[in-house]
């Protein structure tokens, strides 16, 4: 463990690591924490993931430009998160049966688009994608600076949205309403809040939000599409969000603690190559396993989390 | 007329089905082939073919388990999304026995293996199931994320103590041919495994439908406070029901093993733990209609090569098709047959039509 | 006497609302058949019916949960289009549920300013501090404001609601069964605030179908029946007596006569029982009764006070934190539910049908063998008998009289009453010992009311200790022998019919006496 942090030198490239991988991380559960304090538990995290990843590439690849591949990857979380809220909200459909549905249409149609778009050659694809750009000033504050600002535009988005999500949540009146309308939706109607409205764009929002991180994938660090490139990513976000107590920054917090795991397993690979690198591979989901075990009993989720609402239905029918 | 609307509905996921075809023939119209051809190549090939039909046969065979695995928890109220990771841990567990106990008779080996891939399934599930019936933590997640984990621990016995010397890719020595399970369709790789499944699903069938034990399960899918009412010890219910689905996944793993692979293959499965959430929705989540949704999608799997080769049609064209077959059955499930809505429009029109008929006679007189 | 709407608009503009021939139908069902309804400004108006007589749907046209068929609403002499909650709130039409519409985890102030529309997005707190604070002193109410609002006890979120539609400077308040989860005491403080409401100049809709209460508070009533209107008068021209007539259709209420039926042994004892509620507060302490063969113990009390964790741990559903239950001297106190069912022969109307009654989806007769579904006749070693299922489901359906389509049918297609009849008949099994009957008549109508209290008596008369819990005193006072009264977990020695009168248990009902 010694050499594995012997200088400074090192410390800062394993927070800056770690950083990286949390942000896709951080997109996704963001989103999922908005969804959820609506009401609406959003598995598909990790098909909007791919989604967005997706059309980041595929909008890259034709555009040029890593800002229209952002554009291409919103869209494609836009859709992904259309599909959840009118089945969910208009239909009534269980949430976790379409949360898996759109994981699998995710994976079918991005295999199936990308092979005919790239024409098989999307593991050699290399799109432009964005570089890392130092924050003067804030940039020369010692390792914190050097981890926290000198990253790229996705990175310094992802600050601010955090921010704005704490504020919206718990500053503003639409907030109140979010909050309202996911703890109980019949309160919240009888107070003139459209449900329905407020849960839509939770979810299309979340949506975009969680597409994000797709294009972060694809636009900062490998610059290619492969397909199932999402790696559960999406899932570990929904552990992030419970670990987080559906707060902005702590979930932004559980998130750098599962992206620093990342890191950590890494770097662990690569100093004791001795030890087989699939027991370090999986444990950022046995952290995230763990953290979920840990926070048995101290956390509870916004109460009508995952339950359709409509107005005179008394209680929920089963699925089959 | 109620019962010809009724039985419109029951069939909603094969309207569904026709509906994703149809747009799946968009796609494959994009790609640039004619759909009708495509669709023809595929389906012929997948089951009027005798090579074909074998192969739609052998992936038959772990979908109809990962999907019976799938829902049993479901219709007990529980989901398990962890039948993939089950499938590596019931796989390397069949392979473990069959590699490294010492030899028994054949049909004993064979039957230990199946037991051990069953309890590596079971082992799996265990922990989120105990959470989720003592601890109220989500399943979902943790059966999610254990799939990760059980792929890198198979990923390391078979490159590492189970590794064969010498082998391009990590993959495990072949097990004694006396393991083999018996084929079912000469020269071909169709083995017993379907069969079992099959039998499974129908024993399933009947315990769901003619049980008290079945009964307890849907009760407490339906309400787990009226089961705990009539005295149902639901906790336990729950538990069972993840490990049935353990099992039934781990045994979708020792079959690949012993009836297609022979050897434990790192990455082994095409997701076939995911499709079998497919086939579960699909049949809708009735026992018997899962052999049916199954058939076809391991058809759409089976064709699709043969599809390629015909038409020229990307293989993967076969999983937006998929992708569209789930999106369409999730939507069914919002109409449900709704008797008294039914019998009220019928009662209206007949109204309706009762009083044209008396304006017009009065009309005539 | 009657006031008859001629739609003129002189007429109209008399009134501060009225309602004007509404039409509502779900399904094949008129809630509402031409119901029309005329409310003075500054008064108070009660809507008095039975359950199903379609009060709660007419108040849900009025404020935009439901769209009426027919028929228009005249508010101030305008017509007004009302389409979400949202716009009648903006018309000045508020409305208190019957179940409570707030926001547990939010506070009273985030309850209230919860959809104002207040300029700005920012959600600043200090204005609606002030007024609020204003409000809240000017009637009197006592509100710790900071508060999350399921920390507050029912009184006080009533009063949380009504601020709510002060806030909102709302000049119709519409009161959904306001009394149904109050003490005496707090009913009383509740009508005292009504009054001043009323002097403000607010028009107040009253629902309800306690007799007392309207001869109590309100100016005008309008009567409903099965979705119509059958009178509407002033409260001064009318009586208790006629009034109960109007809304039954016909003369008597109960008919039930207690006869002393001989009882026998000690069934059921309860010693020193001590539980949690769902929240883990105590919710039972000290609870000790004992009920004989062929005995009715009714237990009144408001809701809320321990009823459900009662039955519960009698029936073996909560675990108890101290205390005996015995039945027959054998001590049961860690059974399971099974064994209770099976072994002592208890049976249990539950008081949440949906929630802990039936499984919705299940099929009439699914629901009809759920508490025997492993025992004969209708299992023999694990394997269900599908035949015998059938045929008991339709002897019990034809014995008690439910209505439905087929026996295949899933419950949740039923009406409340019928729901309720399938539990009743499920549970008066034969050879029952005891049976726990927790809030039986609770959303019935009279009709039903009537059956489910005959079915109580005829069990005592074959010899089952019965415990009869109910929030309905004049219910207990017909049927049951003797009468406990449960206060905040506290039970009070039994006392027999004759030595206590209703003012003493309503005293108690309220911690007092």
């Amino acid at each position: 463990m010694s050499e594995t942090f012997s200088n400074l030198n090192m410390v800062v490239d394993f927070l800056s690591t770690g950083l990286r991988l949390s942000v896709p991380l951080v997109f996704a559960a963001l989103a999922g924490m908005l969804c959820e304090r609506s009401g609406i538990f959003n598995i598909a995290l990790e098909g909007m993931i791919l989604g967005g990843a997706f059309g980041a590439a595929v909008a890259t690849f034709f555009s040029g430009t890593p800002v229209g591949g952002i554009f291409g990857g919103m869209l494609c979380g836009i859709i992904a998160g259309a599909i959840l809220a009118y089945l969910c909200i208009s239909l009534c459909v269980n949430q976790i049966v379409v949360g898996i549905t759109i994981n699998l249409l995710a994976v079918g149609f991005t295999a199936f688009l990308s092979r005919i778009i790239f024409e098989g050659q999307g593991s050699t694809l290399d799109l432009p994608g964005f570089k890392a750009m130092a924050i003067p000033l804030l940039y020369s504050i010692p390792i914190v600076g050097v981890v926290l600002f000198r990253q790229d535009v996705l990175t310094y988005l992802m600050y601010i949205l955090v921010g704005i999500l704490f504020i919206v949540i718990f500053k503003t009146k639409w907030g109140l309403s979010v909050r309202a309308v996911g703890e109980n939706p019949a309160a919240a109607d009888t107070a003139g809040i459209s449900v329905t409205g407020v849960r839509y764009l939770s979810v299309l929002t979340g949506g975009a939000l969680a597409s994000l991180g797709g294009c972060y994938l694809v636009l900062t660090q490998v610059n290619l599409f492969s397909e199932h490139m999402s790696a559960g990513k999406g899932f570990i976000a929904l552990a992030a969000i419970a670990l987080g107590r559906w707060n902005p920054i702590g979930v932004f917090l559980a998130c750098l603690l599962f992206g620093m795991f990342d890191a950590l397993q890494l770097r662990l690979q690569f100093s004791n190559p001795n030890v087989p690198y699939q027991f370090f591979a999986m444990l950022p989901y046995v952290a995230a396993i763990l953290a979920l075990v840990g926070i048995i009993g101290k956390v509870t989720p916004p109460g009508a989390t995952g339950i359709p609402y409509k107005r005179g239905m008394s209680r929920e029918q089963a699925i089959f | 007329m109620l019962n010809l609307i009724r039985f419109v509905y029951m069939f909603k996921s094969v309207w569904a089905v026709l509906a994703a075809l149809l747009i799946g023939s968009v796609f494959i119209s994009i790609g640039g082939s004619n759909p009708l051809a495509a669709y023809g190549a595929l389906f012929h090939g997948a089951f009027f073919e005798y090579f074909g039909l074998a192969s739609t046969l052998v992936k038959m065979c772990p979908l109809i388990l990962t999907a019976l695995a799938f829902t049993v928890p479901l219709r007990c109220g529980q989901f398990n999304i962890g039948a993939e990771g089950q499938m590596y841990i019931g796989a390397l567990f069949a392979t473990t026995v069959a590699l490294y106990l010492p030899k028994f008779p054949s049909v004993i080996h064979i039957v230990l293996c199946t037991v051990a891939g069953a309890m590596g399934g079971a082992l799996w599930v265990l922990l989120p199931a105990i959470l989720k019936a003592y601890y109220q933590l989500n399943e979902l997640i943790i059966t999610l994320l254990m799939n990760y984990v059980a792929i890198d621990l198979v990923s390391y016995f078979v490159s590492g103590p189970m590794l064969e010397p010498g082998a391009p890719y990590p993959y495990s020595r072949e097990i004694p041919e006396s393991l083999f399970l018996p084929y079912i369709l000469p020269n071909t790789d169709a083995h017993m495994g379907v069969l079992i499944a099959v039998v499974l699903a129908i024993l399933l069938y009947v315990v769901f439908k003619r049980t008290s034990l079945g009964f307890s399960f849907i009760t407490v899918g339906r309400n787990p406070d009226a089961a705990r009412f009539a005295g149902m010890p639901v906790q336990g219910l729950m538990v069972n029901s993840f490990l049935i689905s353990g099992a039934l996944a781990g045994l979708g793993g020792a079959f690949e093993v012993l009836g297609l692979k022979y050897r434990l293959f790192h990455l082994f499965s095409p997701g076939y733990g995911f499709d079998g959430i497919v086939v579960a929705f699909l049949g809708g989540a009735n026992f018997l209609f899962i052999i049916l949704a199954a058939m076809f999608l391991a058809g759409l799997k089976s064709g699709a090569n043969i599809m390629q080769r015909a038409v020229g049609v990307e293989t993967t064209a076969v999983e937006a098709i998929q992708g569209l077959v789930i999106i369409f059955v999730a939507a069914s499930l919002a109409f449900r047959f709704d008797r008294s809505h039914w019998a009220h429009i019928l009662s209206v029109r007949k109204m309706i039509q009762k009083k044209r008929t008396e304006d017009k006679q009065e009309k005539d007189s | 006497m009657s006031i008859a709407s001629n739609g003129l608009l002189e007429n109209r503009m008399k009134y501060k609302l009225v309602l004007d021939h509404i039409t509502k139908t779900f399904g094949a069902l008129k809630a509402n058949d031409e119901v029309s309804l005329h409310a003075r400004k500054g008064s108070v108006h009660a809507i008095l019916g039975e359950n199903g007589a379609g009060k709660s749907t007419l108040m849900n046209v009025l404020y935009g949960l439901y769209r009426p068929d027919k028929g228009c609403i005249v508010l101030n002499g305008r017509e007004v289009r009302i389409e979400n909650p949202g716009i009648a709130l903006d018309l000045g039409i508020g409305m208190v549920h019957q179940n409570f519409m707030l926001v547990g985890r939010f506070t009273a102030i985030e309850n209230t300013i919860l959809g104002t529309k207040i300029k700005g997005i920012h959600l600043s707190l200090r204005e609606p501090r002030k007024r609020l604070l204003e409000l809240s002193d000017s009637f009197g109410f006592e509100i710790d404001l900071d508060q999350p609002v399921w920390k507050l006890p029912v009184g006080m979120q009533q009063r949380v609601e009504i601020l709510k539609l002060l806030y909102h400077n709302v000049d119709i308040l519409i009161l959904d069964e306001p009394t149904s989860v109050l003490t005496p005491n707090e009913t009383q403080q509740f009508f005292d605030v009504i009054l001043k409401l009323k002097a403000t100049g607010k028009t107040i809709l009253l629902i309800t179908h306690k007799l007392g209460e309207v001869m109590t508070v309100s100016d005008y009533v309008t009567v409903m029946r099965d979705g119509r209107v059958i009178t509407e008068m002033a409260t001064s021209e009318a009586t208790t007596q006629a009034l109960a007539r109007l809304m039954i259709g016909r003369d008597v209420l109960f008919d039930v006569t207690p006869e002393q039926a001989t009882h026998g042994e000690n069934v059921l004892e309860v010693k020193g029982l001590c539980a949690v509620n769902d929240r883990g507060l105590p919710a039972l302490d000290n609870v000790s009764f004992e009920v004989k063969a062929g005995e009715i113990l009714g237990i009144a009390g408001v809701d809320g006070n321990g009823q459900t964790e009662l039955a519960e741990t009698i029936v073996g559903l909560r675990s108890l934190s101290a205390g005996k239950i015995l039945v027959d001297q054998v001590d049961y106190t860690h059974v399971s539910v099974s064994e209770r069912r099976h072994r002592a022969r208890i049976g249990y109307v539950p008081e949440d049908r949906q929630r802990r009654g039936l499984a919705l989806d299940h099929t009439v007769a699914q629901n009809m063998m759920l508490s025997s579904y492993n025992k004969p006749p209708f299992a023999r070693r694990g394997m269900l008998h599908l035949k015998e299922i059938r045929h008991q489901a339709e002897i019990l359906v034809r014995r008690y009289d439910v209505r439905l389509h087929d026996v295949g049918q899933p419950v949740r297609e039923l009406s409340g009453g019928n729901q309720q009849k399938l539990i009743i008949a499920r549970e008066l099994r034969e050879n029952l010992k005891i049976l726990i009957a927790a809030q039986p008549t609770k959303g019935l109508d009279v009709g039903a009311i009537e059956f489910v209290q005959n079915t109580i008596v005829e069990q005592r008369a074959k010899g089952t200790a019965v415990v009869y819990i109910s929030t309905e005193l004049e219910h207990l006072l017909a049927v049951c022998d003797y009468i406990s009264v449960i206060f905040r977990g506290h039970l009070t020695p039994k006392m027999s019919l004759g030595e206590t009168t209703s003012e003493k248990i309503g005293l108690l009902m309220s911690g007092g006496g």
